[in-house]
């Protein structure tokens, strides 16, 4: 995107979870919005609104950004990942699997933001350690679970993307 | 929330940067890692009318070290900081690690930081300690500051208008000695301001003598603060217990905090007492100190 005037509404086009889309976007259209509301991919939630609870987190270029803290004419011509891009055929990703098992989730409403998180981190290195996994997801609030069930789950989805790697 | 309604430039060149920074002035901001600018616009604290995105400026990323200096592009994300491996900068990571979480460090930048000017930032502390130097330039000519020259007040720097920074320059310590140095941040939880913030640095020689040494602070003054009164005790003596507790004294004396819903002023004075003491100490018993060239 090269100039947006003031009120103008451009096409913005990016790739979402392996797919091409293309929506109109103001250019103080925040990024989680245009997720939300132009590509009805309502996974990525807006929490707090002000860059603190990291529920709307995506991955840009593969580096998780809290997207209501971007301009969705900033990710024109990026690559997004969001929480639907995760289950392949209707099968959970390890990490969805891991939360599910471990109950690493009570109201749900911060999951997509954690899980998007430990997707960046356990791609990187999938053998975490519990001090790890604290230190990378403290920009995600969670205000039912307590983090303990959480952790485990990333824990334990890290050793199955190990293996599943190997 | 969203933001009062902007022009939107985004530039690939730092001379057409520059260009529509000369053309729009004070009406534009420039737009880099977003994390601080982009949460006052939603809150509608401001509101510029142009926004000018830098992100894809190639030739503002990057960090490079030549004869132990460090050059941060004015792109230079935290998190590059964060995991970046520079020995003889050991306040550089120890810092950068407590900016905000995990996940802002991947977008805000040092050069924002520097530029939005919050007393409360943490990277403020830290250059000032290391008697950083900030570049600066606008589309006729560069000019180089102090940090201790860039700070006006909150909020308010010596950036002009046209000008836009394009690089922060990081000295070498001195030859032939050790290097410690460690950043301690009080906050309330994760990813708040801070309470009070204390960057300390000090190289010394073979002997344990204070070659060099920088006290910067962060949210006790109207901007960070260089704790210069302090860094003169200890240059050329040894860190003993006496000294230490002389110069975390000094620097207390040196910061001018405001009460706050975070603590009152005499609890964030003697907090700075507290960190000033507690990182010439752990420089003094060598915890992160690292040897810089030896020949």
């Amino acid at each position: 995107m090269e100039k947006v005037e003031s009120r103008a509404e451009v096409p913005v086009t990016l790739t979402i979870n392996g797919e091409t889309r293309t929506a109109l976007a103001e250019s103080r259209t925040l990024l989680a919005y245009f997720i939300r509301e132009n590509l009805e991919l309502t996974g990525t939630h807006v929490g707090c609104d002000t860059t603190s609870c990291g529920a709307c987190t995506v991955l840009v270029d593969g580096v998780p950004v809290k997207s209501c803290t971007m301009l969705a004419v900033q990710a024109d011509g990026h690559v997004v990942e969001t929480v639907e891009g995760l289950d392949k055929d209707g099968v959970l990703h390890p990490l969805q699997q891991a939360f599910w098992d471990n109950h690493g989730l009570q109201c749900g409403f911060c999951t997509p933001g954690m899980l998007m998180t430990s997707l960046a981190l356990l791609r990187k290195n999938p053998n975490v350690t519990e001090d790890v996994v604290r230190h990378a997801i403290s920009g995600n609030l969670c205000r039912c679970t307590g983090y303990v069930n959480i952790v485990k789950s990333v824990i334990e989805a890290g050793q199955k993307m190990a293996l599943e790697e190997v | 929330m969203f933001p009062e309604a902007f022009a939107y430039y985004a530039a690939h060149t730092l001379d057409e940067a520059l260009d529509y920074v000369d053309q729009y002035g004070y009406d534009a901001k420039i737009l880099a890692g977003g994390q601080s600018l982009l949460p006052l616009m939603k809150l509608r604290l401001a509101a510029p009318a142009v926004l000018i995105d830098i992100n894809a400026v190639a030739e503002l990323t990057g960090v490079t070290e030549t004869d132990g200096q460090l050059h941060l592009g004015a792109l230079t994300r935290h998190s590059t900081m964060e995991f970046g491996c520079w020995p003889q900068h050991p306040l550089v990571a120890e810092a950068a690690q407590q900016i905000a979480d995990p996940i802002v460090r991947n977008r805000g930048t040092v050069a924002g930081s520097l530029a939005h000017a919050d007393p409360a930032a943490d990277w403020g502390a830290v250059l000032l300690a290391l008697n950083a130097r900030v570049e600066v330039r606008d589309k006729h000519q560069s000019r180089a500051m102090p940090m201790r020259e860039f700070f006006i007040d909150t909020f308010t720097t010596a950036l002009q208008p046209t000008e836009i920074i394009t690089r922060v320059e990081i000295p070498a310590p001195p030859a032939f000695g050790y290097v410690g140095g460690h950043y301690y941040k009080l906050e309330r939880k994760v990813g708040d301001f801070a309470v009070v913030g204390v960057a300390v640095t000090a190289t010394l020689d073979q002997g344990g003598r204070v070659l060099s040494a920088g006290i910067g602070l962060s949210a006790v003054g109207t901007t960070s603060l260089k704790a210069t009164g302090a860094e003169e005790i200890l240059v050329g003596q040894r860190l003993t217990p006496e000294l230490i507790s002389e110069a975390a004294q000094v620097a207390a004396s040196e910061s001018s905090p405001f009460g706050d819903r975070r603590g009152s002023e005499e609890y964030k004075r003697a907090m700075v007492q507290v960190f000033v003491e507690r990182g010439l100490l752990a420089i003094a018993e060598g915890g992160s100190r690292v040897t810089v060239h030896s020949a």
